[in-house]
């Protein structure tokens, strides 16, 4: 979503985006005239008349599970945000019962949080296993 | 003439030329102003609707009509934009 219209949107997907991705974007590409929506997620810069660069991941239920904001120049990680929507979906499927520690990935082990974990995260969880 | 613009990852805005209008004094109040809808982790996102391309077509498309489904929601400075 930025500011930009659904004409302009389509200029860019038409002329660049696809020469970039294989049938171009595949979700829809947001218009939003005035910032009126970016005002009421917190993104909207009123100086420069555009966006900066948020991130909101939205679950099932509408809720907002996690969001990143950043100025202009610097670009995302995509991967992390892949990383977190999957963190996010396990535990909802676990149904609380699992939490993804730092440095998780699908496939790395995960918290059972509980009485029996207090003071004992030391043993199951290295901080090595933060950075890799 | 017009001069050249550096354009970054921002797209260029205009904006009021001239002398800079001062906004009148606002009026002394007790009513506290209306504080601005902040996102917050575990609260429901605000419902939307806007338009949009999406693979050849303009459509109109509504957050809510995502409920059951993950969004990923992203916005950016601009179209033709690096990064």
């Amino acid at each position: 979503m930025s500011i930009d219209s659904v004409f302009v949107h389509k200029m860019w997907n038409d002329n660049e985006l696809s020469k970039m991705v294989k049938g171009g974007v595949p979700f829809p590409m947001l218009s939003d005239a005035g910032g009126r929506v970016g005002k009421v997620f917190g993104v909207y810069d009123e100086d420069a008349g555009v966006e900066t660069r948020g991130r909101f991941i939205i679950d099932p239920d509408g809720v907002v599970q996690g969001y990143e904001v950043l100025t202009p120049p610097v670009g995302r990680n995509v991967m992390e945000s892949f990383r977190q929507v999957q963190a996010f979906q396990l535990v909802r499927k676990s149904k609380g019962k699992e939490a993804t520690p730092s440095g998780w990935r699908p496939g790395k082990m995960t918290l059972k949080p509980g009485p029996d974990l207090v003071g004992k995260v030391w043993e199951v969880w290295k901080t090595d296993m933060a950075f890799d | 003439m017009g001069k050249e613009m550096e354009v970054g990852c921002a797209r260029p805005t205009g904006g009021p030329v001239g002398e800079k209008v001062e906004p009148e004094p606002a009026q002394q109040t007790l009513i506290p102003k209306e504080v601005s809808q902040m996102i917050r982790v575990g609260k429901k996102a605000p419902d939307f609707a806007a338009p949009a391309y999406h693979k050849g077509k303009f459509v109109s498309v509504k957050l809510s009509e995502y409920l059951g489904k993950w969004v990923l929601l992203c916005f950016y400075p601009g179209d033709f934009t690096f990064v």
